[in-house]
């Protein structure tokens, strides 16, 4: 039901018509609720479709659907030619992707979660970072590296870790990290459309998660640009800057302090390499006070380059109060559940740091 | 236009009067081709042999000749400049194993692949690039192959993807070329060059399984010069039978 409810709002104006001649509803056609699995899902469909080149290569991600369901169907509609099953065996795989990429195709290359991704990282790294300058252009290496990233429920220490402030330390890469529905989707096609080697930083317990998407972003052609942030709520007395998961969490707690008079305008990243800065800066310019959240480790972390780069550029003497950063505890990840959920932000840590920065 | 040269050479000696050492015998009386016996290969999971006798045609031979002989100056001036610090960083040379390159290219077309490690200028040469091009690319010109950002180990030109630092890592980015040839339906192939010290990296072993897997389009030819950077064969290899070690794969020496 759901698939022929999307199909008759993807049919736009006409759709509307028939809906009105049926004399069924007379209000347009509404934005649609997609789990960002199906975004991502809905991205690869059509940038396989529009572009023979695009190809997607991982573990399971034929015959299986995907290890998290993400590639659900497409190797049924596209085949063993264009969806390709690999051992496991992630040097090699990616080194092949990359192979192909530099030959002239556009892999997609799905690591099964980023933790995996550290057995190739020399191949992304020294193979397709590096490639295009050290070639002085000669060689470009249009590939997308995407796979789950950070922390998931009990997988513990050797599965949960953050791989963002890894890749955007490197120049030559682009690292994007969404985190709504809308993200996800265009972030992804602009990826894939991109000529430069992008790792694509999705979340798991994101997946499951419904969120709007407007009629706009349902569309073939709808991408997200990369590089550019989001302010998903906008304010005046605070920055929350976040990437990924925590967009949501300080949202929330956005919510919990409006009650309490305090007006958090907060920014959604979109991107981490490069980094938004200018949106970063402006949003201090207006508000005088900076909090950044993020799911990975403090040291040399995303938090951290933005303290830096907020210090090095005009904002900084617009700051009311240091900048404050909520990560990660910095330790490996512990299993049980309630080590688990105090060593990642919560809502309330989010509170705790915009009441300290603000010293109410 | 040998003929004219000697005949002319000839006609000179004739009409100075000197005694005509110059030739007795003309160009001409050269065959155009001969046979060579060569070394019979050890096989692994293959039926029969190459053959032991080879037919090259004069010109095949000049060709080649003037090939590895151009890859041999080239590589000794490059040795001269680095000794004198005009070459920074690394430079690995290729004199000794110039037949290698020039016989794959005899076998291959330039609109067949090749990849290799860092040992590279020969086969920069080989696929296309010039000498000019490869000397200011080491001594980090503008004109240089790279613009002389890449040096000795990052050299590119059209279907020759470099030029690899990471011992190993070219070989499973041949197998992808191989697969994107595959892909778009052409009848192209990628050579896949590696050391004898690289021979011993896992993603090699990878990469061996899912080219068998796959049936890509590859050939991966080991160059065994007896020493993986300072160490040799016997003390890095278990089996020193690089031909082998591809298992599933068919293997030559």
């Amino acid at each position: 039901m759901a698939t022929s409810l999307r199909c008759f709002l993807r049919s736009g104006k006409q759709a509307v018509l028939v809906v009105a001649r049926r004399g069924i509803h007379r209000s347009p056609p509404a934005a649609l609720q997609v789990t960002v699995r199906d975004a991502l899902n809905q991205a690869m469909d059509e940038e396989l479709e529009r572009d023979e080149r695009v190809f997607l290569l991982g573990e399971e991600v034929a015959q299986y659907d995907g290890a998290y369901k993400v590639s659900r169907g497409l190797w049924k509609k596209y085949g063993d030619k264009r969806i390709i099953d690999t051992p496991i065996s992630e040097m090699g795989f990616a080194g092949i992707a990359i192979g192909a990429a530099m030959a002239g195709l556009r892999p997609i290359c799905e690591f099964m979660t980023f933790n995996f991704s550290m057995q190739a990282i020399d191949q992304v790294i020294n193979s397709a970072a590096k490639t295009y300058y050290m070639s002085a252009g000669l060689q470009p290496v249009p590939i997308v590296f995407r796979g789950p990233n950070g922390a998931s429920a009990g997988v513990a220490a050797q599965h949960s870790q953050c791989f963002a402030a890894w890749y955007a330390h490197c120049p030559g890469l682009k690292v994007v990290s969404p985190w709504n529905s809308e993200d996800a989707k265009g972030l992804l096609k602009s990826a894939i459309r991109d000529d430069n080697p992008v790792v694509f930083l999705e979340n798991e317990l994101l997946y499951g998660v419904p969120f709007e998407m407007s009629e706009e972003s349902q569309s073939k052609d709808f991408t997200v640009p990369i590089g550019k942030a989001k302010i998903e709520r906008p304010g005046t007395h605070i920055t929350l800057v976040s990437h990924s998961r925590y967009v949501g969490h300080c949202l929330d707690a956005a919510a919990v302090l409006a009650k309490e008079g305090i007006d958090c305008e907060v920014i959604n990243l979109r991107t981490i390499r490069p980094l938004d800065v200018e949106c970063i800066e402006s949003s201090v310019m207006k508000t005088n006070h900076l909090v950044t959240v993020e799911g990975g480790w403090p040291q040399f972390g995303v938090g951290a380059e933005i303290c830096a780069r907020i210090m090095e550029g005009s904002a900084f003497n617009y700051l009311d109060s240091p900048v404050t950063r909520v990560t990660g505890v910095d330790i490996p990840m512990p299993y049980a559940k309630i080590l688990e959920e105090h060593s990642l932000p919560q809502v309330k840590d989010i509170i705790f740091s915009v009441k300290k920065t603000l010293n109410v | 236009m040998l003929t004219n040269i000697s005949g002319v050479l000839r006609a000179c000696a004739q009409r100075n009067g000197a005694a005509a050492v110059v030739s007795a015998r003309t160009y001409a009386d050269f065959t155009t081709q001969a046979t060579f016996e060569i070394k019979k290969c050890d096989v692994h999971k293959l039926d029969e042999a190459p053959a032991t006798q080879v037919v090259m045609t004069r010109d095949e031979g000049l060709q080649y000749y003037r090939t590895m002989q151009t890859m041999r100056r080239m590589e000794l001036k490059a040795d001269q400049l680095y000794k004198q610090k005009i070459i920074r960083g690394f430079c690995h040379l290729y004199d000794g194993q110039e037949a290698c390159a020039v016989g794959i290219e005899a076998s291959i077309k330039l609109t067949d692949h090749l990849i290799t490690a860092y040992r590279a200028h020969g086969y920069t040469f080989t696929r296309g690039g010039t000498v000019k091009e490869i000397m200011a690319e080491l001594t980090g010109r503008r004109s240089g192959i790279a613009k002389g950002k890449g040096g000795s180990m990052h050299m590119y030109c059209k279907n020759f993807y470099g030029g690899n630092g990471i011992v190993g890592a070219q070989v499973p980015l041949g197998a992808g070329v191989a697969l994107a040839c595959r892909y778009k339906g052409t009848d192209e192939l990628c050579v896949c060059l590696y050391g004898d010290g690289a021979a011993n990296q896992g993603q090699i072993f990878e990469t061996y399984n899912m080219a068998a897997l796959w049936k890509l389009p590859v050939i991966f030819i080991c160059e065994n010069n007896r020493y993986g950077m300072g160490t040799s064969v016997e003390r890095a290899a278990a089996s020193t039978d690089y031909f082998k070690r591809g298992e599933f794969i068919p293997g030559l020496r």
